[in-house]
């Protein structure tokens, strides 16, 4: 007898005549795992994965075109929203492109360079905690989420004293940070910094050879180097299949070239190896915040460039002529010459770009945000084919992604 | 030898995950009991605004609308009025007649309280918002403006007199 179907993805009722019986298994929007708003359209033969094709948008607000309608300055709460567990990559990424697109990228002082690197790494590992949190409760490990978002919380403090913002840091401006940060942070950070290596182990003690995470994550959802290049997948996930990528170390920005650090690389592919890279990578980050806070240097916060970087506030009190250039800056905003830059940092989660396109006026005529999250999606049909449904969710788990910034 | 193996690394690697939870129990509990308890903030945390006064008990707005001007979302409204000699509000020609947030809009980004020239606008640290009707999400003048120091010692003193 001829049987029909829906099909999801065309939206037409098709005869499955003649095609092996197939089911069409739509995951999500609402699904707890799908980290977010993400649905994952599955065609399963039994338990087999055949096809997994994401569907996404659901969570589309229209930064890019939004960002045209708004100044320079104005945009920068919006990158908060992106990625919004890593909002002070955003901020960076974007306030470097800005810079770039000023020709200030050589002016930014020695102190503002160290505290955006403490911030970013800061922020790679709270990113990184509410992966290995969320990711491990996937799979069925409740304690780690408690114990990383215990970790996470201090670090949203710091945020917190530094600038005010928890999520939504909005913290780095044109030129570089909009205050000092407060004398009692440097100490507070330093002592959350010599613990943590510590809050690490634990955190492994409860995975790395725990059979369960072992059965679940070992020879799961693997992809290899070359299907993972020519995807343009970045981050721990493309460091995990063994190609040595890393921005920080390839083309270093905000001063990195300073500070020692390893990039861990693992060559199974796997969401074991995409653990394990994330694990490392919280070790060499707190290794970085610690150099960055033993070699904090004095100095200003501020690049001294009227025309496009707000004045000293203490100044813009007392000068008129510091508070005509405030005045003209707020009201105005900044006017780059006319021209078009792409910036690239690595963020958390793999290559964060933005590329902007300057008319000479107040506002972006165009911004465009190469977010990894959603390029590093596009594996997922690659990762979880011919695996079981149950795989499928340790796999989105192993991408981490964010889909905020996927849908944008 | 190989399945033997294999069961004690596991049961090992199984027993000091129960350990680390068990250590736990004996930590002290880091919980915050919100709403019985209010959170503590740090100093510079971006809650509702506050519109300031100087030492003299005048309000510092001059209404100079740069804050209006910054903000991304456009929550500021302001209507600006010429102090007179005999009803001033603030040091300057000029005080905020009308002075409106609507935190319908507003996302919280600091930027006004970084435009303004004399300190008039900061974050407070209140921060609960639950209402019935989003008009009641517009706060007034009335509503931001920081009640006059020396008015209230005034009163206490004549309450204490009285
Ligand atoms: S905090 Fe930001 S959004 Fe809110 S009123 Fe101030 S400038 Fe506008
Ligand atoms: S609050 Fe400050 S920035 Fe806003 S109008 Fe008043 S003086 Fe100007």
């Amino acid at each position: 007898m001829e049987t029909m179907r829906f099909n999801l993805e065309s939206g037409q009722v098709e005869s499955t005549a003649g095609k092996a019986e197939t089911m069409i298994l739509s995951m999500g929007p609402q699904h707890p795992s799908t980290h977010g708003v993400l649905r994952v359209v599955l065609e399963l033969d039994g338990e087999t994965v055949i096809k997994a094709s994401p569907d996404i948008g659901y969570l589309h607000t229209g930064m890019e075109k939004l960002s045209e309608t708004k100044t320079y300055a104005q945009v920068l709460p919006i990158t908060d929203r992106t990625d919004y567990l890593a909002p002070m990559s955003n901020n960076l990424g974007y306030i470097m492109a800005v810079e770039k697109l000023c020709g200030l990228q050589n002016e930014i002082p020695l102190r503002a360079q160290y505290v955006r690197v403490i911030m970013v790494e800061l922020n790679r590992i709270a990113s990184h905690l509410v992966w290995l949190g969320t990711h491990a409760m996937d799979i069925g490990a409740m304690t780690v989420f408690l114990y990383c978002f215990r970790e996470r919380e201090q670090i949203l403090n710091f945020f917190e004293a530094a600038c005010g913002g928890r999520l939504t840091t909005s913290y780095f401006r044109v030129g570089g940070l909009p205050s000092e940060i407060p004398p009692d942070l440097v100490p507070r950070i330093q002592k959350f910094i010599k613990e943590f290596p510590g809050r690490v182990d634990e955190y492994e003690t409860l995975l790395t050879k725990n059979p369960i995470w072992l059965r679940r994550t070992q020879g799961v959802g693997t992809i290899s180097a070359q299907n993972a290049v020519a995807i343009g997948l970045s981050g721990p996930s493309l460091r995990a299949t063994g190609v040595d990528y890393d921005i920080r170390k390839k083309e270093p920005y905000c001063g990195y070239e300073k500070f020692e650090f390893r990039v861990p690389t693992r060559t199974e592919g796997d969401v074991y190896a995409r653990y394990l890279c994330r694990v490392e990578e919280l070790r060499q980050s707190q290794k970085i915040v610690q150099q960055a806070l033993d070699g904090l240097p004095g100095g200003p916060i501020r690049a001294d460039c009227p025309k496009y970087v707000l004045p000293d506030r203490n100044k813009m009190k007392t000068e008129m002529e510091t508070l005509i250039h405030h005045y003209k800056i707020i009201t105005e905003g900044i006017h780059p010459p006319v021209g078009e830059v792409y910036h690239a940092i690595e963020a958390p989660k793999g290559e964060l770009g933005y590329y902007l396109v300057s008319d000479g006026g107040p506002k972006p005529l165009r911004m465009h945000i190469r977010g990894p999250s959603f390029v590093n999606l596009q594996a997922l049909a690659t990762m979880c084919e011919g695996r079981l449904v149950a795989d499928v969710v340790a796999v989105i788990g192993s991408l981490d992604i964010v889909l905020g910034e996927i849908d944008r | 030898m190989n399945l033997l193996r294999e069961v004690v690394d596991a049961s090992v690697a199984l027993v000091k995950g129960y350990g680390m939870t068990l250590r736990h129990v004996f930590r002290p509990a880091i919980t915050e009991n919100y709403p019985d308890v209010l959170p503590k903030f740090e100093e510079r945390y971006r809650g509702i605004h506050e519109l300031q006064r100087d030492e003299n008990g005048l309000e510092k707005c001059v209404a100079c609308f740069l804050c209006s001007a910054a903000c991304p979302a456009n929550a500021i409204y302001i209507e600006a009025a010429e102090n007179t000699e005999k009803e001033r509000f603030s040091q300057a020609e000029r005080y905020a007649k009308v002075y409106n947030i609507d935190y319908g809009r507003c996302i919280f980004c600091g930027f006004c309280v970084e435009a303004c020239p004399t300190d008039a606008i900061t974050h407070g640290h209140k921060f609960e918002f639950a209402i019935y009707d989003t008009k009641d999400l517009i706060y007034t003048k009335d509503m931001l403006l920081v009640p006059d120091s020396r008015k209230e010692k005034g009163r206490k003193a004549s309450d204490q007199a009285a």
